[in-house]
């Protein structure tokens, strides 16, 4: 059916109520978990009041709140020496895995050779290797940085040397019959076809190394990392300072949410042309 | 057969047998002659080497034993392959994807332009040079991984069964453009394909095979002259060859060593 051309388009019932439910979702996208926020908030606050608990148990949203402002001149440099830490792990993972996936899909033997020992290092609970490192390696910052390494780089190594190796058969073949170099191929056809892999591996790292670093700051102390939040966190608790624990771990958890944010854009700006996971269907 | 009269040899295949693994024997005593300008279908069901062929005339594998020569000197662009996927890549656009066979020889965007542009006015998709694979229907992709193979004007073109997961009406349309194409160019096609329809439409000459080991049962010649307009399906002409290829390719079915 075609429309006279200074007609408006009309829209029917169904898409009246797929445009009234698309402009609902957008809302409530972000007031729903605002307000299970509030809500949390607010039974928390009241359990703690109306329940008398004592602040060394649970200390209630208020104090909390109150301790974040207060002690925000120690709280903040905490945040950035784990950033710090968090995002130069990140850094190195992400160069270190990348730079092994590619030397696994270049040389079969590289990857007979080494693979395994990868899988071994993820295996073994990062919190178990720490002390060790404690032991073996001079400088506290490089052991806790070795720490959150191991933790991050080997989602990406595994997702990137999947991805690296997921392009399609037949576009290979098109490559050979152009006489294309290994070079060409790596950069024109396996590394494009592994970035959706490599950015889903990102995404992963960026919250294990957070966590690797935590547990290098809890297992490896203060000594050479300076104090971070989980020192800081891990202090308080030995001091009774339960405002200041509950911040310190708010603050962690803030942490994680702005690396997690700034990976999922990064992913959702590369792919967004052309990947399916970032694409918006009609419907 | 007239019409191949004074063509000159591109390629010939003597002989040509391939084993894989050392017992699954893909083709037998393969002989063949493609000559220049032929529009060349390989028929036959699934599994009597039609695509073992294909790529062994690309070069992606070797014979066993065998030969196979081309005359004259054979260039990195004289070759240019369809698959039965489109098989273009998703994060490159329209005209990038068709700047590939160029991008691998070393040659510029800006430099490759005026042919990029040529190929897709030939497959009718300039006004999508800037578009995404995915904003393409199945049949524009195809048409999208035609403009890619011709772009390089290649001597021969190999297409792997390009057109079976499409549409009858699409498919129709692509079958007429592609004959439109190889006339504008002047190459040499060899067309892998399950359809009777299609290869009696499309070739001057049909090659029958079989299956288990794959070899040539019968060659046919379609001498009805090009260029060849949708109206040749309705032909008694066309329902004759038909019927001719049909009964080949029964006689490959049965033909089982």
């Amino acid at each position: 059916m075609t429309l006279p051309d200074d007609a408006a388009p009309t829209l029917d019932k169904e898409e009246e109520i797929r445009a009234r439910r698309d402009r609902i979702n957008r809302v409530a996208k972000w007031t729903l978990p605002s307000l299970v926020m509030a809500l949390s908030l607010l039974a928390w606050h009241l359990y703690v009041t109306l329940k008398g608990v004592p602040h060394y148990v649970l200390p209630g949203p208020v104090p909390v709140g109150k301790s974040i402002i207060e002690d925000w001149a120690l709280l903040w440099p905490a945040m950035l020496t784990t950033s710090r830490l968090t995002i130069l792990a990140l850094f190195l993972a992400v160069t270190g895995g990348a730079a092994l996936a590619v030397a696994f899909t270049q040389s079969r033997w590289a990857e007979m050779s080494f693979f395994p020992y990868a899988v071994i290092l993820q295996v073994t609970p990062v919190v178990a290797i720490a002390p060790l490192l404690q032991i073996y390696v001079d400088s506290a910052f490089v052991a806790a940085l070795l720490c959150a390494w191991i933790v991050a780089f080997f989602p990406i190594l595994s997702n990137t040397t999947t991805g690296l190796k997921s392009a399609d058969h037949n576009l290979h073949d098109l490559f050979t019959i152009y006489g294309a170099t290994r070079w060409q191929r790596l950069r024109y056809l396996a590394a494009p076809s592994a970035l959706p892999y490599f950015l889903g591996g990102l995404r992963i790292a960026g919250g294990l190394a957070l966590i690797g670093a935590v547990v290098a700051e809890f297992v490896i102390g203060r000594a050479g990392t300076g104090l971070g939040l989980a020192s800081t966190l891990l202090e308080a608790s030995y001091r009774f300072n339960f405002g200041r624990l509950y911040a310190a771990l708010i603050l962690i958890s803030i942490l994680g949410i702005g690396i997690f944010a700034i990976t999922s854009l990064i992913s959702h700006l590369m792919l967004r042309k052309w990947h399916e996971s970032a694409l918006n269907r009609e419907v | 057969m007239t019409a191949r009269h004074g063509r000159k040899p591109l390629l010939t295949m003597s002989r040509i047998e391939k084993t894989f693994r050392g017992e699954t024997v893909a083709l037998k005593d393969l002989n063949l002659t493609v000559n220049g300008g032929d529009f060349l279908s390989l028929l036959g069901p699934s599994g009597c080497g039609k695509s073992t062929a294909l790529r062994l005339i690309a070069g992606l594998i070797h014979p066993t034993s065998g030969r196979l020569e081309w005359s004259g000197e054979r260039g990195v662009g004289d070759l240019g392959i369809v698959f039965q996927e489109p098989t273009l890549m998703p994060w490159l656009t329209v005209a990038q994807n068709v700047w590939l066979p160029y991008r691998l020889r070393g040659r510029s965007f800006a430099e490759a332009q005026r042919d990029i542009e040529s190929a897709l006015e030939l497959v009718g998709l300039s006004e999508f040079s800037d578009a995404h694979p995915r904003e393409l229907s199945g049949g524009m992709k195809m048409r999208v991984s035609i403009a890619r193979a011709m772009v390089t004007r290649p001597r021969l073109i190999l297409l792997d069964e390009p057109f079976a997961a499409l549409d009858e009406i699409t498919r129709f349309k692509l079958n007429n453009d592609l004959l439109e194409m190889k006339a504008a160019l002047g190459c040499t096609v060899i067309f892998v394909t399950h359809s009777v329809f299609e290869s009696v439409f499309l070739s001057d000459r049909v090659i029958v095979m079989a299956a288990r080991p794959g070899r040539v049962i019968s060659e046919l010649g379609i001498d009805t002259p090009y260029p060849r307009h949708a109206d040749f399906r309705t032909s008694n002409e066309y329902a004759a060859h038909t019927r001719d290829v049909s009964n080949a390719l029964g006689e490959a079915m049965e033909a089982v060593a």
